[in-house]
């Protein structure tokens, strides 16, 4: 009896917090790469200002149909919408926070980091081209290190993904063949392997099948202990996955040439990119179709742009840089009005 | 009975039985009417479902012709599809569902009802029926993690050391070498790797034996006591009753039940996508990788546009094409058999 005393005193107290701090809750949807973080900044946002978010992770291009339509505030997409179309709807869109993805593998004897694998290779054994570990072209890159002598098993992601969009477009920006045969989109048709559902899946299958190689989420590996391979980037500098190389991949991206931040940065140019790095674009509309809400979305944004880097770090995602951060916070005042 | 008009009832009574006449028939006609609504209802929802699937793929129809049946190309980059590897899937999966769960399942429904004892029955069908509930995405997850190793470390090294033309083991088995084509049943790219289009059936047959065996002990209960026991009286043996008694008496409904969970097995999502290994190539052997219906639009229906989008209603559509040829399939043995007992 008198516990359930206590959870209707509750119930009430909850109303009455809920109804007294007048909040406006916002809509968005899009991409699962972004939902993670998405999440927990909405989580502190919302004791901070009693706004609430409610974000649907149904996917990229469910996400930029449903901002297309304006049912919802906000979408967010692994993939930048085309000038032409931002136009075409009077809409405008920014970056919001920055994951790498990474090459794992499952080769007996081979610790995280230890394998090195260049843009070609990683090409050429998704294209089915190398198909042993053995191969003299990785051997090559790998004086010293003892690699097992077995078959390659690519695994690659079953559903449309943007962590495929930005991995498929990294091999067609390194691998003229890959460019020209698969070509790079959230689904594919892959030349080889098989298709996990899923980071998880991926990763699990990765783990199961000895000599396998795969690509997830940094997170992801991070978590299931998977090893990852040292990647040699742009610069022609072998680097490895870490918060620190994937800053540098989003600092030395041209963004000042980018319009509409119209830039995928793969294969970024810095001494310490991270060569997969992947962001995810915010779609708004330019002019508001509801201003108390464009409002509150954008004050989210801001205050996540500069106050969301230890959610973001704890969930292994890197902030965007400071000068970035500033063209954002430009290209706001200059092209959204109120 | 009170249609029944005689002569000595007072006008009053004749004329309120006629109004209770007139009532009743009204009442009927709405009740029919409802039921008729009813049934009407679930028609128009599968005509329905079945157009607008037709409707939203037209595009890949159209584009694709009668090849889309026969392509085995899914390349959205090049928006090149075709459905012949997750029609095939499909069909294949449900199969070997079939072939494992049909005898699990007629042996647990003739256990429960003509074998255990009492106060075993009770337990057994609750568990039955708990499985029946578990979403399918815990058996994706039990398939990808614990069952698709279990595959990859038992099952599939000694189907390959029997059948296939590449065993594990270095000896190609007689079988192999004098059967041809078996080994191409049996043949797979990655001889490590647990999941697969035979992985993803196990993991249906064990989705669908709580329906086919709840459906056959239903049935089987039905069965009059009086004809089992006159054929124990006549000295039948436990096996001879069910073969020669409780299984004709039953055959219809028992046919129902397996194609019941065959439904399931064809429209089955989750489980299979996380399963069955996800990959588009042609192939007939059951150890490799591939992929169903139901898998290819979870995987991927989120992230389509355009004609992708229109592949994947164009291919739901075909899943009830397949469903319906299956239905139609199991109407025509049914009355196959109709007519031989007529004889």
């Amino acid at each position: 009896m008198f516990t359930r005393k206590l959870c209707i005193a509750a119930l009430v107290a909850a109303s009455l917090f809920g109804m007294s701090a007048q909040a406006t809750d916002i809509t968005g949807a899009g991409s699962s790469f972004v939902y993670p973080v998405l999440s927990k900044w909405s989580a502190t946002y919302a004791e901070k200002t009693g706004n609430k978010l409610n974000y649907q992770s149904v996917g990229s291009g469910a996400g930029i149909a449903q901002i297309k339509e304006g049912t919802i505030d906000f979408g967010a997409s692994d993939a930048p919408m085309s000038a032409e179309d931002l136009t075409k709807f009077g809409l405008g869109q920014f970056p919001s926070v920055v994951g790498g993805i990474v090459p794992v593998v499952n080769l007996q004897g081979i610790a995280a980091g230890q394998l090195k694998l260049d843009g070609k290779i990683l090409a050429d054994i998704y294209l089915g081209k190398v198909a042993r570990w053995s191969d003299p072209a990785i051997a090559a890159l790998n004086p010293g290190v003892k690699i097992p002598d077995v078959k390659i098993t690519v695994v690659h992601r079953s559903d449309g993904s943007g962590t495929s969009f930005n991995f498929t477009n990294y091999l067609s920006k390194v691998s003229p063949e890959w460019a020209s045969k698969v070509k790079f989109g959230t689904a594919v048709e892959w030349p080889a392997g098989v298709g996990g559902k899923g980071n998880e899946g991926v990763s699990q299958y990765v783990r199961q099948i000895p000599g396998s190689i795969g690509y997830v989420e940094y997170a992801y590996a991070k978590k299931n202990a998977i090893s990852y391979a040292q990647m040699q980037n742009a610069a022609g500098k072998w680097v490895e996955p870490s918060a620190e190389t994937f800053a540098a991949a989003a600092a030395t991206a041209d963004w000042k040439s980018a319009k509409d931040f119209n830039l995928i940065m793969t294969n970024a140019p810095g001494d310490q990119a991270w060569p997969i790095t992947a962001t995810t674009w915010i779609i708004m509309y330019k002019k508001s179709k509801n201003a108390s809400h464009t409002k509150v979305a954008f004050d989210f944004f801001k205050w996540s742009l500069e106050n969301g880097q230890p959610q973001a770090a704890s969930l292994d995602y890197v902030p965007l840089p400071a000068p970035l951060v500033q063209q954002i916070e430009a290209y706001w005042a200059a092209e959204y009005k109120n | 009975m009170h249609a029944t008009v005689s002569s000595n009832v007072p006008t009053t009574a004749r004329a309120e039985e006629a109004a209770r006449n007139a009532r009743d028939t009204r009442n009927d006609r709405l009740f029919a009417g409802l039921l008729k609504a009813c049934a009407l209802l679930v028609l128009i929802a599968l005509i329905g479902a079945a157009t607008s699937t037709l409707w939203l793929g037209r595009d890949a129809f159209a584009t694709f012709g009668w090849g889309f049946l026969t392509s085995s190309a899914w390349d959205p980059t090049n928006n090149q599809y075709g459905a012949l590897v997750p029609v095939m899937g499909t069909v294949l999966t449900a199969l070997i569902a079939l072939v494992f769960a049909v005898p699990v399942s007629f042996g647990i429904a003739l256990f429960l009802t003509e074998i255990a004892p009492n106060w075993l029955r009770g337990p057994v069908s609750s568990a039955i029926e708990l499985l029946a509930g578990i979403p399918s995405i815990i058996y994706g997850m039990w398939g990808l993690f614990i069952f698709a190793p279990f595959v990859a470390t038992t099952i599939k090294p000694w189907l390959m050391n029997h059948f296939s033309a590449d065993p594990p083991d270095g000896q190609v088995s007689w079988l192999v070498q004098h059967v041809p084509f078996i080994a191409k049943f049996f043949s797979s790219e990655y001889p490590f790797f647990g999941a697969g289009i035979f992985t993803a059936g196990l993991v249906l047959a064990v989705m669908i034996i709580p329906f086919i065996s709840s459906v056959m002990r239903e049935v089987f209960q039905t069965v009059p006591t009086r004809l089992k026991e006159s054929a124990y009286a006549l000295g039948s043996s436990t096996w001879e009753v069910v073969w020669d008694i409780v299984v004709p008496y039953t055959r219809t409904a028992v046919i129902g039940g397996i194609f019941l969970g065959l439904g399931r097995a064809l429209g089955e999502t989750m489980a299979v996508a996380f399963v069955i290994g996800n990959t588009f190539k042609f192939t007939p052997s059951i150890l490799e990788t591939g992929s169903t219906i139901a898998s290819t639009i979870a995987n991927q229906f989120g992230e389509a546009e355009g004609l992708q989008k229109s592949a994947l209603m164009a291919i739901a559509f075909l899943l009830f094409v397949v469903t319906f040829i299956v239905l139609l399939i199991a109407r025509l043995m049914l009355r196959r058999l109709a007519t031989k007992e007529g004889s």
